[in-house]
């Protein structure tokens, strides 16, 4: 087994450890603590959070990526034979991966979607549903479903009784709505659960135009749309801050020049903008084919680049408010105090200014995460997101699309990935909305 | 008031000729005139005659920013950027790759895309306002509540879902309009309505807790106690106070993107099929068309900065306290 660090796995793990330590750097100050403790009290939020986090494992999962040897018939070649690259969901889903059906097949269907001509032993042509190779035959649905929910359900009850131990070395009561949290957990497990050991033995969600299982596709959607979420405003961030910051705290022609330079960016419409660069990028990917060994990669590369031109086009309303703020701080006693003792700048914007715009950022990055998961569907229907070649919520609705005209209508393609789009998106929505509630200032009453 | 216009206009063309330089760098940098014209004449019959004419006839043939050939001025001036941004600057966009002239295109398109957008955005704003005005004055109720929760719904669905849903609705299933097409006059309004209302419905539930967000940061000013204080019923507070107040951050919001209208719908018409600016734009996108892309691209800006200066002269008529000077 080799280990392939794709672009946006690099990103995606210096992310999460870069999370996980400013979590830790956080988590001694008592304020911080009290006001997440204040976030979670709220149950949705705590739902939504949960939500958040079994997306974000689907997408953690999807981003540890390697090449598994291949076994081979001659045993002196000392050289190992790699296979392709995989990701530790696709041999979760490998039983998904091989099995393609001929063409569309519905939700838990046995035959094809469509008629076959078909030509039987006596020569005679007739038209009929042909099955489909990869289901189990015979099989009950309902004992499967029970068997899975049980197996769920243990899974579930392990997990929850673990947390509980856990909690209770600091006696069981607790402000946080725990119950509410156990029970999300609990529905997502189960329905995953279900979905999962029924895939072996159906299409759980049906299968698409050359006959790809949907629940598959939907699965790995959720690395593309989670890590345009989060990277793009990883990205975008410490342009927004450092210019936001000096613009509003140097003044003079720094202020004018990176005013100049939002405003200008700003005044070119989002999705031209973004067009605009993605067709430069594609004609510079064309040119450099050097860059990328494996398709994978390219789709990949692509996906970064996008992930860079969504940052650069969308910084600038960030950097617009942290200015604003940087202004209305740097005039407050505290600050000109500082400066009167002599303090240097790079020490008051450490102390006291980036501080004082934590809540800003946050509402920020969290506010923009549904906003480009929705983008992202949108792009590709224009034509202008990921790589056509990669699994997303867009390329999905946009194939789908296509067959909108067919009678009767193909909608599990479509049904799919609005639902695993519309999950996560209200639940970054509703975790959102309390953060700002939480964390805006304006909203202390 | 008018020297004041002016000074903003001039404000405008550093601006643009910012916008100018970064399509330019963006599409001249990376897809060099020669990507262009071999892109054109397709790869087969190419040959370096056929590259330099097809450069010589679109002006292509010239050094991007620095004229080392020419003297003096003519340095700076005889160079593909500044020749494409005078271009530009008084609108001529040039020719497309299929050889139409780009500026009767937008002008023919700006009718269809306005028939759309501009019903649209009007029917949205009224809606959406008076929405919000109520659960304003129901504040805190169940009704509130309940709507509040729904309009995180509705924004937490992909657009996409709402066109695709209205087209198999309203058009396959129950045959009320027609599933696309365009056409002028009155006749053409079976074709626009479906657009319209979901353009309107897709954008109520951001639309609905922007205004209400606006209304309640009102709502709690000492304003509105005294005016409640002095009698007034909470109907006459809300449109004679709140309203009135809340106007200058929707203002702030609303009167920039009036001028943006005239670009279209990127989804809505090549879903619905309509011939606008906003279909012109996605299919160039697919031709990669770079001509047309530019010019929409500056089209847009214009239109933006043209927004911003709306906004600061539609202050001066709600707020008494602005001076513009």
């Amino acid at each position: 087994m080799k280990i392939v660090l794709l672009w946006t796995d690099v990103m995606v793990w210096l992310l999460v450890v870069s999370l996980l330590l400013w979590a830790w750097t956080v988590s001694s100050s008592p304020q911080v603590r009290k006001l997440w403790h204040t976030v979670f009290k709220s149950s949705i939020a705590m739902a939504s959070a949960i939500i958040l986090l079994f997306y974000l494992l689907f997408a953690l999962l999807d981003s540890v990526h390697f090449r598994l040897a291949t076994p081979s018939n001659e045993s002196q070649n000392k050289t190992l034979q790699y296979g392709g690259i995989t990701s530790l969901l696709d041999v979760m889903f490998s039983h998904n991966m091989k099995n393609t059906e001929r063409t569309y097949s519905a939700p838990f269907a046995t035959h094809e979607y469509t008629k076959s001509i078909v030509i039987d032993e006596q020569g005679v042509t007739k038209q009929e549903y042909l099955p489909l190779e990869y289901v189990g035959k015979g099989d009950d649905i309902t004992s499967k479903s029970i068997f899975a929910g049980f197996v769920g359900l243990a899974i579930v009850g392990v997990l929850i009784f673990m947390h509980i131990l856990w909690r209770g070395r600091g006696g069981l009561k607790s402000e946080l709505p725990w119950r509410t949290a156990y029970i999300t957990l609990g529905v997502l497990i189960v329905t995953f659960t279900w979905l999962y050991l029924l895939s072996y033995h159906y299409h759980v969600l049906g299968t698409d135009k050359v006959g790809g299982d949907v629940l598959y596709q939907s699965l790995k959607s959720i690395r593309t749309g989670v890590l345009i979420g989060i990277l793009t405003t990883l990205i975008m961030l410490p342009v927004a801050v450092i210019l936001g910051v000096s613009a509003g705290l140097f003044g003079g022609w720094v202020d004018d020049g990176i005013q100049y330079l939002y405003t200008t960016l700003s005044s070119i419409p989002g999705v031209l903008l973004i067009a605009a660069g993605v067709l430069s990028m594609q004609v510079m990917m064309d040119n450099n084919p050097t860059w990328f060994e494996t398709t994978l990669e390219r789709s990949d590369l692509r996906l970064l680049f996008l992930i860079i031109i969504l940052g650069v086009t969308s910084w600038t309303g960030l950097c617009r408010l942290l200015r604003a703020e940087t202004l209305k701080i740097s005039q407050i006693e505290f600050v000109t105090a500082a400066k009167a003792f002599g303090v240097g700048k790079m020490t008051i914007i450490r102390r006291h200014i980036i501080p004082n715009l934590m809540h800003i950022i946050l509402i920020s990055v969290v506010l923009d995460f549904s906003g480009l998961v929705l983008a992202e569907a949108v792009l590709s229907y224009v034509g202008v997101g990921v790589d056509p070649t990669m699994h997303s919520w867009g390329n999905m609705i946009n194939q789908a699309r296509l067959e909108m005209a067919r009678e009767p209508m193909v909608w599990w393609s479509l049904f799919s990935a609005f639902v695993f789009m519309f999950i996560l998106v209200l639940a970054a929505n509703l975790f959102s909305d309390r953060i700002q509630r939480v964390l805006d200032p304006r909203n202390k009453s | 008031m008018l020297s004041y216009i002016i000074r903003r206009i001039l404000y405008a063309v550093p601006i643009l000729i910012g916008v100018n330089l970064i399509t330019f760098l963006l599409f001249f940098m990376v897809n060099s005139p020669d990507d262009m014209a071999r892109a054109q004449l397709g790869a087969k019959q190419v040959s370096p005659e056929l590259i330099h004419s097809w450069k010589e006839a679109r002006g292509y043939d010239k050094p991007l920013f620095i004229n080392y050939e020419s003297a003096g001025i003519q340095k700076a001036t005889d160079t593909l950027f500044v020749q494409e941004s005078l271009k530009l600057f008084s609108f001529d966009f040039g020719f497309s790759d299929a050889n139409r002239d780009i500026g009767s295109d937008i002008k023919e398109r700006m009718v269809p895309s306005l028939a759309i957008a501009l019903p649209t955005f009007l029917i949205a704003l009224i809606t959406n306002i008076s929405l919000a005005l109520l659960l304003v004055l129901f504040r805190g109720s169940v009704l509130d509540t309940s709507m509040m929760i729904l309009a995180v719904m509705i924004m937490s669905i992909s657009g996409l879902f709402y066109i695709i849903a209205g087209q198999v609705l309203f058009s396959k299933i129950w045959h009320w309009v027609p599933i696309s097409g365009y056409e002028s006059g009155w006749d053409g309004i079976r074709f626009i309505i479906l657009p319209v209302l979901i353009g309107v419905f897709a954008g109520i539930g951001a639309g609905v807790r922007w205004y209400r967000s606006i209304f309640l940061e009102q709502i709690n000013q000492d304003y509105v106690r005294t005016a409640r204080a002095k009698g007034l019923s909470e109907l006459k507070v809300l449109f004679g106070h709140v309203l009135r107040n809340g106007m200058l951050p929707i203002l702030t919001g609303v009167v920039v993107i009036i001028p943006s209208l005239f670009m279209g719908s990127l989804i809505m018409e090549s879903f619905f099929g309509i011939p606008g600016l906003g279909s012109y734009t996605i299919d160039a996108i697919h031709a990669q068309d770079f001509a047309i892309v530019k010019a929409m691209v500056f089209l847009g800006s214009v239109l933006y900065i043209v927004g911003l200066i709306l906004t600061d002269i539609s202050y001066t008529l709600f707020d008494p306290r602005v001076k513009l000077s």
